[in-house]
């Protein structure tokens, strides 16, 4: 079976609405990181009202009314900074950039196994972007109400809030359609003799991040289709009874219960959380073993932790809802699944770490970013604790605390692994590796920055600073003795933003560099099938010129006897 | 190109792609589902007095008769699929035909019951329990009409592919067939708990 029988293509069908995993893939990476910026640089805007309340903002202040961000777009920028960064930028870039074209690869799979389908949830999510950042243009502006949309004020909001709700189930579609397309392929396209054992970590993260996604969205879908009742057609499920807006009772029936979206929303949005971390954690698996030349210390743990992980994220939802007087007994059930899914996690970074030792570690950029990602991801994981007991969270709950917490999670840790992966695989996709020298000014002054970032809002946290003020705590007098560090904050945040132009312009750099020759297509001497078993990129629509088949693990590093220090997969 | 195990099974798994994959989509419509199933117990267990005082009153002879209605659909719907087994095609024809036809006569009593509750004032946004009631079988209604689009057009003019790959057609009947049962068992649910719980 030749799979590169090439017949002509035409532009649109190639690179439009092209059916091949690894353009979708691209087409998911490009748009992805266009709107990972876009949600950074509306916190760069953000954090000029923090630092400098009500000051006219500099170079794009004749954006805004008076140059300045009113409390209400402050709003407005803090639901969609969060909608966009979680949903628009890193779970498509996690999953569908680097699940899409690499799953299939290292599965050694001609493609995904719905080509059409994948396609589909590309441009579901294409759209799903649209009507969120279109929302912005209208009257009354986006959603406003946080994130998590919270009811009854997300039900009275302006009209900003039904768009965000339609552009969700747009992304929530997508996402069903791409993860459902995972899970067959990886169980049904795996190639002879790649049994469940011999999986790259990668994909076995791939495949319960997308169990994750098919079971937890639904019950956000229901949520919104509730939510989207109540705003239209003016039912009351999340309205109670005598509800009071502007000093008038609601006309409405009443007798429903704004607890109701919380649990359908965190039921969602807590396994959303490792949806966000788990495919990071596969790919700083297998840079990390790359690297250090090493097979993975503990395959067999890893792989049971991350189904473990899996498993668990499901039943810990209501640790975001200590607050809500929803009962001692549920909270004693909720911190108690919350402290055993921490064991998982550590079960996960101590393997990493035990994989480095005795290694010949090479301290290239993707590697940097992956050892980075540990000790973040490990602070990140750390102050999540205090935040999983009751008694702890009853202090710590909605404070900047929180913030700093998940963002180690997520922006240290989940965005590190991302360019962690963006490094590692770009010579896949173009043949050519990015430059090393602006690649270290990148990474070294974005892990300088990040923290400068992160690491205050610990401490304003612990003050008792709440989020989501629009001064930044000013009117508050027990935040007076940690305001300081808002300007600190600031600084590092758009500095942050600046230590990303070299990887811009190495990006474009590297892309229209002229190099002669066939590219090697495997410059890191890896063991896995997207690297020894395809020609020199670009690769054709079909990925593979024979079918490979698979003689033994993923990660023969360093094997006595071998006459190099790696043996491929498909090697007998 | 071709991808693998569209057709034949995979020995291993025993399963062609889209059998696995219309699984795990159903699995994903139970969750979907079963959001809304939670969020009825937990309006109903808030709730003072259930269903709420002065709500409608539902019409279960209707609801019975569409019960009835939903399963011998589903009935035929298997026999479509066993006579594409049994290569005939025409009486796959009339099966599918069947199917369609009970699919439709389940909409005409659904809009029957609507417009009966709608013409009294009893709208969603009547009491918490009309509320769930219209949202419910509403997004059942839409579960039908979807089906009924996928049935309708492999009934006509998806059929053409019995002739250049049955193996694959009668797979794509079995899997639309998944899809329909499914739907018939959300009814099942549906009609105790909003009907005679």
């Amino acid at each position: 079976m030749s799979s590169q029988d090439h017949h002509e293509e035409s532009f649109i069908s190639k690179y439009i609405f092209s059916q091949d995993h690894k353009w979708i893939g691209i087409q998911y990476g490009i748009t992805s990181l266009l709107f990972l910026l876009f949600g950074f640089a509306l916190m760069m805007v953000m954090r000029w009202q923090l630092a400098y309340p009500d000051t006219v903002i500099p170079l794009v202040g004749w954006m805004f009314e008076d140059g300045m961000l009113s409390p209400d777009m402050y709003n407005s920028f803090g639901a969609m900074h969060g909608t966009i960064m979680i949903f628009l930028g890193v779970v498509p870039m996690v999953v569908g950039a680097f699940g899409n074209y690499l799953v299939p690869l290292q599965i050694g799979a001609p493609d995904m196994a719905f080509p059409k389908l994948n396609m589909a949830s590309y441009w579901a999510y294409f759209i799903g972007g649209v009507v969120m950042f279109a929302s912005f243009f209208m009257e009354g502006g986006a959603a406003a109400s946080g994130w998590t949309m919270y009811p009854p004020l997300s039900v009275i909001a302006e009209n900003g809030e039904t768009v965000w709700l339609v552009g969700m189930i747009f992304l929530i579609t997508s996402s069903l359609l791409g993860s459902m397309n995972i899970i067959v392929t990886i169980v049904q396209l795996r190639a002879e003799g790649l049994t469940w054992g011999r999986l790259p970590f990668f994909v076995w993260a791939q495949f319960v991040t997308s169990f994750l996604l098919v079971l937890a969205f639904p019950p956000l879908e229901a949520a919104g289709i509730l939510q989207l009742m109540d705003r239209l057609v003016g039912t009351s499920f999340f309205l109670p009874s005598g509800l009071v807006v502007g000093g008038e009772v609601l006309n409405v029936s009443g007798g429903g219960s704004p607890l109701l979206w919380q649990h359908l929303f965190w039921f969602l949005a807590h396994p959303e959380v490792y949806v966000l971390v788990l495919p990071a954690m596969g790919v700083v698996a297998e840079i990390i073993a790359n690297n250090t030349r090493k097979p993975l210390w503990g395959y067999n743990s890893l792989v049971f932790a991350v189904v473990w992980l899996g498993f668990m994220s499901f039943i810990v939802w209501a640790h975001h809802m200590f607050l809500t007087g929803m009962g001692q007994g549920m909270s004693v059930f909720f911190q108690t699944t919350t402290m055993i899914i921490s064991i998982p996690s550590v079960i996960i970074l101590s393997a990493l770490f035990i994989t480095l030792w005795g290694g010949k570690i090479r301290f290239n950029t993707p590697m940097l970013f992956a050892l980075a990602f540990l000790p973040m991801f490990g602070i990140g994981g750390l102050t999540g604790l205090p935040l999983g007991l009751a008694p702890t969270d009853i202090h710590l709950h909605d404070t900047y605390y929180v913030i700093g917490h998940f963002h180690y999670v997520v922006a240290p840790g989940t965005i590190f692994a991302i360019f962690a992966g963006i490094y590692f695989w770009f010579p896949k996709i173009t043949g050519k590796k990015l430059n090393e020298g602006l690649g270290k000014i990148h990474f070294f002054f974005s892990l300088i920055f990040i923290n400068g970032v992160f690491m205050p809002m610990f401490i304003q946290g612990l003050a008792g600073v709440s989020r989501r003020l629009a001064d930044g705590g000013v009117s508050y007098a027990h935040a007076a003795g940690v305001l300081q560090w808002n300007e600190f904050m600031s600084m590092s945040a758009w500095l942050l933003g600046l230590a990303q132009i070299p990887f811009i312009i190495n990006f474009f750099m590297t892309i229209f560099k002229k190099v002669d020759g066939v590219a090697d297509p495997n410059p890191w001497q890896s063991t896995t099938m997207e690297w020894t078993n395809t020609t020199s990129p670009p690769l054709g629509h079909g990925n593979f010129e024979t079918a490979p088949v698979v003689h033994r693990g993923p990660y023969e590093y360093s094997i006595e006897g071998a006459s190099e220090d790696f043996i491929p997969q498909t090697q007998k | 190109m071709q991808i693998p195990y569209n057709e034949e099974l995979r020995p291993d798994t025993g399963l062609y792609n889209a059998k696995l994959g219309i699984w795990i989509f159903l699995a994903s419509e139970i969750m979907l589902f079963g959001g809304l199933f939670s969020a009825y117990i937990m309006l109903r267990v808030g709730a003072p007095v259930w269903p709420p005082l002065g709500t409608a009153q539902l019409n279960i002879p209707m609801a019975t008769f569409n019960t009835v209605v939903l399963i011998t659909s589903s009935v035929t719907m298997v026999m479509a699929w066993a006579s594409l087994k049994m290569n005939n095609f025409g009486k796959f024809k009339m099966y599918m035909g069947l199917t369609l036809l009970f699919s439709a006569m389940f909409l005409v009593v659904k809009y029957f019951e609507y417009s009966a509750k709608l013409s009294h004032g009893f709208t969603p946004a009547h009491d918490t329990f009309l509320a769930i009631y219209y949202t419910m079988t509403g997004l059942h209604v839409i579960h039908i009409i979807g089906g009924m689009i996928v049935n309708g057009y492999l009934w006509m003019p998806g059929s053409k592919m019995w002739e250049s790959n049955p193996v694959r057609f009668t797979n794509r009947i079995e899997v639309a067939g998944l899809y329909w049962h499914f739907v018939d068992l959300v009814w099942i649910f549906l009609f105790p708990s909003l009907y005679l719980l």
